[in-house]
This record gives structure tokens, C-alpha cells and sequence, in this order.
């Protein structure tokens, strides 16, 4: 049933709030992504985008449909299962820096390495360094996270999204709460990952000028995909 | 795990000062448990062993009683008539234990019985000026006596080994010996109740801790007595025994009283008191402790809470980045029982300091002439009862915090910014 060449296939998610009262945010959503594609979602505040993402990174459940990941049904799979999944496949990149504050730039970026366990202390460490050493980030590994500015946090953020080669990176709103300098060189290195490294993206944005750089846009508007 | 330890540890290191305050609130716990218990239990011993360590498990006597049975009832068999003659009064005779060697020989052979040691009761009277002060003398084995009952603990002056040695040797309670004016080496004049006269060398001054027994007791050997007596070296009026198992004690007394035809009183029928007032002093402080455990562990609950409260971007994050909520559980809970296990480090720590500080506190009482400090029972029973609680309650008081972690819903953390 899946094909092979997508990376993310949704099919026919609904889902509405319930608090006070019923809102349907998202009607009839299908979708796919296949592998190596630069996608992203654009529409106005409140169509359901970001509802969708989070359906999409498995993190919200509460929805009725279909959503595979890499061939793999993920729809009612219990939480744990689930956190394999976000750990192995799935990287995230999000508005907010989300730093781990207690921790220094490097075990930020080894954490979902270290929890993958995959490969030793010492070659996550190398990965690490290397992921930041890409993104210009190499001398400030033993800082602690808190202080650096917001574009080299998002930059950290993006070099933890890579420490486990996911199939596929997420971003919600990545560049929303950078200047505009700090945007073009977080986009350029999106750009970088998916030209030069052929991974998957799926970019929640607002901002047109970025959406008509990536492969593909999915406009949404009421909770529907439009185009 | 090991990852998620290294979490925890990195999570308590950012938030130190609470965490040291309620590791602090631990200890604090622990060390009073570990003390409170060691020094009441030290008091215990030594009160009870005031008593226990001198009275026999079981005695054997006869006691003085009228005869059940007079002449005249034997006569006559009409029940309907009242008997006013009763002219067969008790003998002074029938103190003694009617076959004491008999019953020594079969007791040696009991399995049950640790040791057995006769004794011969008599009062006399001593001779002071134109006034007689009336005593018990007790004729003992010295040798069982200081060996089972620590009667050498309780000289305060001379030794145990004159008693057993010199021939009509006498050791004087401290309130008869002052009221004598007796020294050590001072000879006594003392009436027998039968009115034979005898003189007796002090060899030593006893001090039991009780004032009143002390003002009439005194020890001589079994042979000093006999021969004060003038009896037999078959004459005994007690046989004491000492028990294995000091809780055999009422079954055996009763079985002996049989047997033998004797009387027989345990130790604990003399002395329900003691027992009681142990028990109950035991039950307050294992309470107190207990609630001092229980506190500590409300500490780390709330400890606990407020630091989830403060880190649910992390947790956010953790869970985004692929830890599952047993993860989280897993880290909250490690970093409660570090809590835990450092608290509880430290508080035996400082319990066993603050129990040798007491036990250097000096403690000089008339009433216990062998103690000099503050009683402390090191037992490392209460050590082990500390740790287990502390580690149960701060298992329980980190396992709802955690729990309550577990269920963070990320997005809801991620989205609400």
C-alpha cells in the first residue's frame, strides 16, 4: 500500500479540539513526502499547519486517520514505540530554541545520540562536533546553552536534529523568532541539508519568500489543504 | 539507565540548593532516627539490666505458710462445724528447699538451663553500739554470682574474689555500711534470729542503685552462712536459675513448681514493669523516627513538584527528542533516590557522630555506680531500619512527582510558548 519513495504518507487525518466546544482544525488531510524532498507548509495563523505537524512527528495522538513514516504505520502505536521513532527518524527543529538550559552546546547535541545508543560516547561526541563544526557553531561546543544568542541557539537546535541522520527533519516556524539575518543563514543551512545531503524536510513557515525557495509548498487554509 | 542517571544528576547539579535542602532534610531525619533509637535503647539496657542482670530467670523457694490442713480437720470430718483450733504454726524449718541438691543435679542436666546457683537466705541482726540493725544476708556461689548475675559490677569497693575466699567474710550494702560506720577490713558483730553471735570481716561495699535494698542487704559465701546458721552444708532456701531463653521462663517455672513441689517465680511475673516500660519507650521513638522520616519525604515531594514545575521545557524537549515517558519517569525517580541515598549517607554519618557525642557525655548517678556517660546501643539494627525507611519514603515521595512528569504532554509545552 505505501510507496517506497514516500518518507511520510498521511492519509485523511481529522482532528478537533474539544475545549469548550468542538473545533474541527483539520478536515481531510492527505499528504505525502517522499524521500530527499523540501517541503513546505505555508497558510494563515490558525489553518492547522502546526496542529499537522505535530500529528505528523507523532508526538499528538489524539487524531483519527492514517499517518506512516518510513513505510511504518505509526497511528496507535504505544508512546514508547512512538519515542523510538521520534529518536531514530525524526529530527525537530522548533520556533523557540528549546536548549536543554542545564546542559552544555556539545551534550545538547548528544543527547538524542546517547539515547539512541547506537554508537559509543566518543563517536556521538565526534558527530557532535562535527554536526557543529558545519554550522559554524565548532567553538562554542563547551558553552553552556543559555548563553548564546538566539540564531546560534537555533543553529545547536539544528545540529541536535542531525546527531542521529533522520530520515526526515521537522521545523515549526524555524526562522519565526529570528531577524533576518539570522533566517537566511538557518534557511541556507536548511537548504544546504537537502541539496547537498538529500535528506527530507517538512517546514511549517509563514513566510512566503522562504516557502517558494523549498521544492514543494502545501498551502493550507481552514484545515484544509488547498494546494 | 546509565544516560539517564548521568540526566539526573546534571538536572540536581543546576538546581543544587534545593537539592541539598532536601538531601539536608534527610539526613536530619536519619540522624535523629539513628540517635533518638540508640540512646533510648541504650537507656533501655541499662535500666532493665538494673533488674534483669540480677534476678535469677526462675527461683525456686518455699515460702513461709500456714499448714493447709490442722490436726483437729483431719479428726473430725463434719464440715458443718466451725474449727477454731489451729495450733500447728509454720516452722522456721520449712524455709528450707527440701531436697535442694536433688533438684541442682537434675536442673545441671537440663538443656534449657544456662546456669543454676544456690543460695541461702537468713535475716540477722548487726551490732552497732546498744543498737541492732536488722539485714538480709544472702549466702551465694561467688563465682556463678559474678558470673551471671555481674555481682562484681556492683562492688564498689573491695573484690569478689575476698568474698569467695576468706572465711566469715561479708559484703555490706553502702546504706549499711555507712550507717555502721564499716570499712573495709572492719569486723562486725552479728545475732543470728536463733541468738547465736558471730564476727564477720567486711571484705567489700556493694552499691545496687536501689537505696532501700541497700540499707539491708549484704552478701557472705554459702559457708559463712551455714556455719552462721549452724546448718548442714545441704541447707539452701533458694535455687536460682538462669534460662537460655529468658521467655521460657513463666513455662518453666510452673513446670519446677510441680515437679519439684516447690515454689516458683519467673522473672518476668516479678517484674512486669520493666518489660512494659521498655516496650513503650521502644514504640515512642520508633514513632518519632518514623515521623521524621515521613516529613523528610513530604520535603522531597514538594521539592520534587516545584522542580518539574520549573523544568517542563525539558521535559518538553526530551520527550521531542525520543525519550519516552518512562524515561522521564526513570530520570525523576533517580534523581529522588540520589536524593535519597546521599541523605541517608550523610545522616548515618552523622548519627553515629552524634551518638558517640552523647556517649561521652558523662552521666555519674548515685543509683548506677558502673556508668559514667550517657548509654548508647550501637546496634547496627537501627541503622539499617533507617536506611531502608529513608529510601522507601523518598522512593514513594519521588514516584508521583515522577509519575506526574511521565504524562507531560510535550506539544501542549512546545505550542503554549
Amino acid at each position: 500500500m505505501s510507496d517506497p519513495a514516500n518518507i511520510l504518507e498521511v492519509r485523511e487525518v481529522n482532528k478537533s479540539f474539544h475545549d469548550p466546544v468542538t473545533v474541527p482544525v483539520l478536515k481531510d488531510v492527505s499528504l505525502d513526502v517522499k524521500r530527499g524532498e523540501f517541503v513546505s507548509i505555508t497558510g494563515k495563523s490558525g489553518c492547522g499547519k502546526s496542529t499537522l505537524l505535530y500529528i505528523l512527528s507523532t508526538m499528538d495522538t489524539d487524531y483519527a486517520g492514517e499517518v506512516s513514516i518510513d513505510g511504518e504505520r505509526t497511528t496507535g502505536l504505544d508512546g514508547s514505540r512512538l519515542a523510538a521513532i521520534r529518536n531514530e527518524k525524526i529530527g525537530f527543529v522548533f520556533q523557540f530554541h528549546y536548549l536543554l538550559p542545564e546542559f552544555s552546546v556539545l551534550n545538547n547535541v548528544m543527547l538524542p545520540g546517547l539515547k539512541l545508543g547506537r554508537k559509543s560516547t566518543a563517536e556521538v561526541e565526534a558527530d557532535a562536533i562535527a554536526h557543529l563544526k558545519e554550522l559554524g557553531m565548532g567553538d562554542q561546543a563547551l558553552k553552556m546553552a543559555n548563553q548564546l544568542s538566539g540564531g546560534q541557539k537555533q543553529r545547536v537546535a539544528i545540529a541536535r536534529a542531525l546527531i542521529n541522520d533522520p530520515l526526515i527533519i521537522m521545523g515549526d516556524e524555524p526562522t519565526g523568532n529570528l531577524d533576518k539575518r539570522n533566517s537566511e543563514i538557518v534557511f541556507g543551512i536548511f537548504e544546504r541539508i537537502a541539496n547537498e545531503h538529500g535528506r527530507s524536510l517538512l517546514i511549517v513557515t509563514h513566510d512566503g519568500d522562504l516557502a517558494a525557495r523549498t521544492h514543494r509548498n502545501i498551502v493550507m487554509e481552514d484545515g484544509r489543504v488547498v494546494k | 539507565m546509565r544516560l539517564l542517571i548521568s540526566i539526573a544528576v546534571t538536572i540536581l547539579r543546576a538546581k543544587l540548593r534545593q537539592s541539598i535542602v532536601a538531601a539536608v532534610g534527610v539526613m536530619f531525619s536519619i540522624t535523629m532516627f539513628v540517635t533518638l533509637l540508640g540512646f533510648m535503647n541504650g537507656l533501655n539496657q541499662l535500666l532493665d539490666g538494673l533488674i534483669l542482670n540480677r534476678t535469677p530467670h526462675v527461683r525456686l523457694y518455699n515460702e513461709m505458710k500456714a499448714s493447709p490442713v490442722q490436726p483437729i480437720e483431719r479428726a473430725s470430718s463434719d464440715t458443718m462445724v466451725h474449727h477454731f483450733i489451729r495450733s500447728v504454726k509454720p516452722r522456721s524449718e520449712l524455709q528450707k528447699l527440701r531436697n535442694a541438691m536433688g533438684i541442682m543435679r537434675t536442673l545441671e542436666n537440663d538443656p534449657r538451663v544456662l546456669a543454676i546457683s544456690p543460695r541461702l537466705v537468713a535475716q540477722v541482726f548487726f551490732n552497732v553500739g546498744t543498737t541492732d540493725l536488722n539485714a538480709q544476708v544472702s549466702g551465694i556461689d561467688v563465682d556463678q554470682e559474678v558470673r551471671y548475675y555481674m555481682f562484681a559490677d556492683y562492688l564498689v569497693q573491695g573484690e569478689a574474689r575476698d568474698l569467695a575466699t576468706g572465711n566469715n567474710a561479708v559484703v555490706l550494702g553502702k546504706g549499711l555500711a555507712d550507717m555502721m560506720e564499716a570499712k573495709v577490713g572492719d569486723v562486725v558483730q552479728v545475732t543470728t534470729a536463733a541468738g547465736d553471735r558471730a564476727l564477720l570481716r567486711v571484705s567489700g561495699i556493694f552499691q545496687s542503685g536501689i537505696a532501700d535494698y541497700d540499707k539491708v542487704q549484704c552478701y557472705a559465701s554459702i559457708k559463712t552462712v551455714q556455719e552462721l546458721l549452724g546448718r548442714p552444708s545441704s541447707y539452701y532456701t533458694d535455687v536460682n536459675v538462669k534460662l537460655k531463653d529468658i521467655l521460657l521462663a513463666p513455662a518453666v517455672a510452673k513446670e519446677l513448681a510441680v515437679r519439684f513441689d516447690v515454689d516458683a517465680v519467673d522473672i518476668q511475673t516479678a517484674n512486669a514493669q520493666f518489660e512494659t516500660g521498655s516496650n513503650v519507650r521502644s514504640i515512642i521513638s520508633y514513632a518519632v523516627g518514623v515521623v521524621l522520616l515521613i516529613v523528610a519525604g513530604f520535603g522531597i515531594y514538594n521539592i520534587l513538584n516545584m522542580l518539574i514545575y520549573e523544568k517542563l521545557d525539558t521535559i518538553a524537549i526530551l520527550k521531542a527528542t525520543g525519550f519516552s515517558g518512562g524515561d522521564v519517569r526513570r530520570i525523576f525517580l533517580a534523581l529522588s533516590m540520589i536524593i535519597g541515598i546521599v541523605g541517608a549517607i550523610g545522616g548515618l554519618l552523622f548519627g553515629f557522630g552524634l551518638q558517640h557525642v552523647i556517649d561521652n557525655i558523662p552521666f555519674v548517678t548515685q543509683a548506677l555506680p558502673t556508668v559514667t556517660t550517657f548509654p548508647i546501643d550501637y546496634d547496627p539494627k537501627y541503622y539499617i531500619i533507617a536506611v531502608t525507611f529513608a529510601l522507601l519514603t523518598t522512593w514513594i515521595a519521588g514516584w508521583f512527582p515522577a509519575r506526574k512528569a511521565a504524562q507531560v504532554d510535550p506539544v501542549e509545552i512546545i505550542r503554549g510558548k
